[in-house]
Order: C-alpha cells, then structure tokens, then sequence
C-alpha cells in the first residue's frame, strides 16, 4: 500500500468509521442535512445550542470512510466549545484540508488525521461535508446543503 | 435460436487480437501513479484510438471549414466528409436512410431532443410513458419534464433482484394510453440487455412509438435498427471510442417528417422573413447553428475502426472477458454482484462488506485501476438495490484478463486496508 493510501486511511479513521461516535438523534434542538450529488452521502447532523455553548450534537447518514469519521471526529471536537470557538475550529479545518500537500498541518488535534485527504482533492468534499451541514444546523438554515 | 446463431458465427471467425487492438489506443500505455493504466471505466466514456486521433487532427489542419455556406473549396470538402460520416452511421444502425441520422451532442441531447418534439406535439394529459427502473437519469429527467408540461404520466416496468426486466409487468403497464416507451438497451449499471426486439413488438401492438437508449450497447455488440423495428435510437459517440460531444439521433422518417423543429438558428431553415420562417428538411431541421463537423467526422471513423474489428467478435470476446471477471470477482469474501442478468454485457457493479464505494475507488486508483464508484445517474435503482453506491467495472475490446487479475488485487488490498 502507498504511504499516501496509509496516510488516508490511518487507524483513527478506519476506527471512527467503524464505530462513529455521536452517531445518533437528538430528540431536542437543531438539525441540517448534507448531501454529496457526487456520490451519494447523506448524513444529518443534530445540535443542542444552549447560552452559546453547543451542549450537544450527533450525527446519522450514510458515506464513505472519509466522510463518516470526519463526521465523528468533528462531533468530539465541538462538543462543549462556544458557537465562536466552532466556527474558527470549521476555519481552521477547512484550510488544513484545501491546503498544498507539503504545506504544514496547523495543531487541531484528532483533526488532524484527517489531512491526508488534501493527497486526494476528489475526496476534500468528502471530509467537509459534515462540517458545511454542521455550519448550517447552526445558522438554522432549514435546507439541504450540497457539497455541489 | 438467433443467438446460438451468432455464437457459431463467432466461433468460425479468428479471435480478436487483444494486444495488437491494444497497440492502437496510446493512453493504455500510460502510467497512474506509477502502476500501468488499468482502464475499466469504459461505461463513463472509451478511449480513443490513433486513427480517430489523427482525424481529427486531420480534419483542423487541412479540411477546417464550415458546412452548407461557402463556395470554396474547403467548406466544399468539409460539407462532402460531414455527409459521409452521417451515411457511415446509417450503415452502422443499418437504418433504410441517411436522413435519419441526426447529429446531436450526445444520448443526452438525443432524449431531449424526442421529448422536447415529438413528446410536446404527440402527447397529451392522460397519456402515459413508459420507462424502467433501470434507467439513466437521462431518460428519465426528460420525461418527467415532459409529463409535466403535457398533464402526461410516467409509468416505471420494475425489475427482477437479479436485474432482469419484468416482463410481465410491461405486458401489464402497457396500454392504449401509452404513448411513448423509453427502454434501454443495455443497462449502464448493471449490465442488463433487455429483449429490446420483444418490447418493441409488444408497444408497436399497442401504438406505442419506441425510442431505445443505446448508449451503452452500440461498443458491444451489432446494432440493426431495422432488425429491432425501434422508432427511435440514440447513442454518445465518445461511449463507442469517439469524441465527446458528439452523439447520434436515430429516427424514423415519417416521425421526423412531422415532428416540429427542435432549436431555432441558422442552417434549420429554408426561408426566414420577420413575417415568417419555412423550416428546411430532415436531418437539417434539427441540426441549427454550426454542427461540431469534427466530431461527427471523427465519430464516422471510430465507427469505421470498430466494424473493421467486427462487433460480433467484440461482442464474444467480451462475453468471455465477463465470465472471466465474474468468476473472479465472486471469490473475493464479502463481495457481492449487483446485477447478475442472464443476458449481459462487460459491466461488474459490486458492493463489498463494510468498504464503501468511493473508498474501493481511491484504493483501487492508487494500484492504477480505473473503476467507477457511485450512483451511475441511476438513483431510483439504487434505492430499488437498496444500496446508496455501487463499486463498478466497466469493459471493452481493449481490456484482457491480466486487467481484471490486477482489479482483484486490489480489491483485496482495498479488503486488507478495511480489514
């Protein structure tokens, strides 16, 4: 297997993929959903916003490995942080994953497993998607959001 | 008994020379991500080879001009190759005559162009159209647009867990009712040919006009669309190793004859006054603007290549291939076969336990296997496979075991990533 191919699909990818943490409704709260035309993804993301803070959030669909564990992953990273705080983290994770290649990986933590997909344009989508879903559920934009 | 008949033809013949074929297509010779091209997306779209290659560039360096204008020599020369290649395509559907060609984009365009014509004068509220579950979304969005503006219902034959078409249930959605009857001809997701030749009859007994989605069939096997007594038949010249943007409306004449125009625009007409316009005749009555003259051209010669190797032979060699890759796939653990038609062509749609599509096509891409994963704009399939994506593997002429070899090794180190 290739070092780029092993750097995708690391561990705590296949891991998430396998067991996606959050993966569940919220009874309460917001939702959005998020589609991929491309391929096909499909996934919900529900969020429990409360004096700013998101106090909860989960997550249901279906997809590739890329876009089920960076849904996951991001469901352990905003959960607790104040609405601003996410917004940036969705900045931030964003460049990582658009920029060069070589370029260096800027510290998001468990986030950061997720940079091998900029080896892999096609698959950028893949791992933004719950992030744009994510960002609409907090807006309250009552829509389908596509990747297209 | 017709097919016992084609395959005692096939025997007789010499077998298809894989690598000497092979020879004439340049990009198989090129490497993806260090590993040699396995190309196996050829449902997508067929590579090319050298001698479409060089006539298009042919054509842009000596013979560039446009048609049905000019007195010179060049457009003379460009207007004569257009008509021949719209006669060499007539010879190829073996249709009774030239006029019955149209050129248009692509399948695509063609589908609209039937709908946008012939459905908006012909079909009216209560009517009925007829398509199966197995459809690209290009002949099902063009229907649904016209049964929305003429009052029309789309009507769905469903089909077997195997990917076969119901019968039956044609026999049952058929009526008096039904106007139009848009089937495919070979299924660009699983591989199904359908008894296309039966369901023209059983529409043409109930009045219904046929138009056949050709796109994936004419690479494969021969096409007579006399023999298949169809109404209409459309096809993409890059899906039957052609360019791109170039495709072909096969009709009937009395149904050309008086369908309305389709675009308005320069070479569509006979006379134009702001009082009024004459429409000129078929074909050119649906050819408006500049036609892509090169691709037509460059389409007649791909189509020249193809029977010069002989479709009867393709269609056996790639029968073989199929088996082939059958087999082989069915022994990888944990993947299953979607679509497993009696009759088929080179298609192996497959879902793996636990690996999603789009992650098998990365993983397959880095081994330089070239393979389909998605939805195949067949989405109201999917939902009846109960998948949301197949993995698919897509042959032509081209592709040899050695391929299919390399496809499931990696596909057991796509199984050994997930493992």
């Amino acid at each position: 297997m290739s070092a780029d191919l092993q750097e995708l699909y690391q561990q705590i990818i296949l891991d998430h993929n396998r067991r996606p943490r959050n993966f569940r409704p919220l009874g309460e709260g917001r939702k959005a959903e998020g589609f991929n035309p491309l391929c096909g993804d499909r996934l919900t993301v529900y969020l429990k916003v409360e004096d700013g803070v998101v106090t909860d959030v989960g997550f249901q669909g279906s997809g590739c490995a890329i876009s089920k564990a960076s849904a996951s992953l991001m469901t352990e990273s905003v959960k607790g942080k104040p609405v601003a705080d996410v917004v940036a983290l969705f900045e931030r994770f964003q460049k990582m994953i658009t920029a060069p290649p070589d370029a260096p990986v800027s510290r998001l933590g468990k986030l950061e497993a997720l940079a091998g997909v900029r080896q892999f344009p096609i698959r950028v989508k893949c791992a933004s998607l719950a992030w744009h879903t994510l960002r609409a559920a907090l807006d309250s934009r009552d829509e389908v959001i596509s990747t297209e | 008994m017709r097919r016992d008949m084609t395959i005692s033809i096939a025997s007789s013949m010499p077998a298809l020379d894989v690598d000497r074929l092979r020879d004439d297509f340049p990009i198989l010779k090129r490497r993806v991500h260090g590993k040699p091209l396995v190309y196996l997306d050829n449902a997508a779209t067929t590579q090319k080879p050298h001698a479409v290659i060089d006539r298009l560039t042919r054509y842009y360096r000596e013979e560039n001009a446009n048609i049905h204008r000019g007195v010179h020599a060049l457009s003379v020369e460009a207007t004569v190759a257009y008509d021949a290649a719209r006669d060499r395509i007539r010879q190829f559907l073996n249709a009774a005559e030239a006029r019955e060609v149209i050129f248009v984009r692509g399948a695509t365009e063609a589908i609209n162009l039937v709908a946008a014509t012939y459905g908006r004068t012909c079909v009216r509220t209560g009517d009925e159209i007829l398509v199966s579950e197995m459809e690209h979304h290009s002949n099902i969005v063009p229907w649904q647009m016209l049964c929305e503006a003429t009052g029309a219902t789309l009507q769905v034959v469903p089909i077997t867990d195997t990917g076969e078409l119901r019968l039956d249930e044609f026999e049952r959605l058929l009526s008096p009712r039904t106007r139009i009857v848009a089937m495919t001809h070979v299924s660009n997701a699983l591989g199904t040919i359908t008894p296309i030749e039966t369901l023209v009859r059983m529409a043409h007994a109930q009045g219904a006009v046929v138009l056949v989605d050709g796109a994936q069939a004419v690479a494969h096997m021969p096409v007579d669309v006399q023999a298949i007594d169809c109404d209409f038949y459309v096809f993409s010249g890059h899906k039957i190793f052609g360019p791109t943007g170039i495709g072909v409306l096969y009709g009937r004449s009395a149904l050309l004859d008086a369908m309305p125009p389709y675009q308005g625009g320069g070479d569509m007409i006979r006379s134009v006054t702001f009082e009024g316009t004459s429409y000129n005749e078929v074909p050119y009555k649906f050819e408006a603007g500049t036609p892509n003259i090169a691709g037509a051209i460059g389409l007649a010669e791909a189509l020249s290549y193809v029977s010069e190797v002989g479709l009867t032979r393709i269609a056996a060699y790639e029968r073989d291939l199929l088996s082939y890759g059958t087999e082989a796939l069915s022994a990888i653990p944990g993947l299953r076969l979607t679509g497993t038609a009696a009759h088929k062509a080179g298609i192996l749609s497959f879902v793996i336990d636990d690996i999603h599509p789009h992650d098998i096509g990365t993983i397959l891409d880095q081994d330089g296997v070239a393979i389909r994963a998605g939805h195949h704009c067949c989405q109201p399939l999917m939902a009846r496979l109960g998948v949301p994506a197949t993995a698919r593997a897509s042959l032509a002429m081209y592709n040899t075991r050695e391929e299919i070899d390399a496809l499931v090794k990696a596909l057991r180190t796509a199984r050994a990533v997930f493992a």
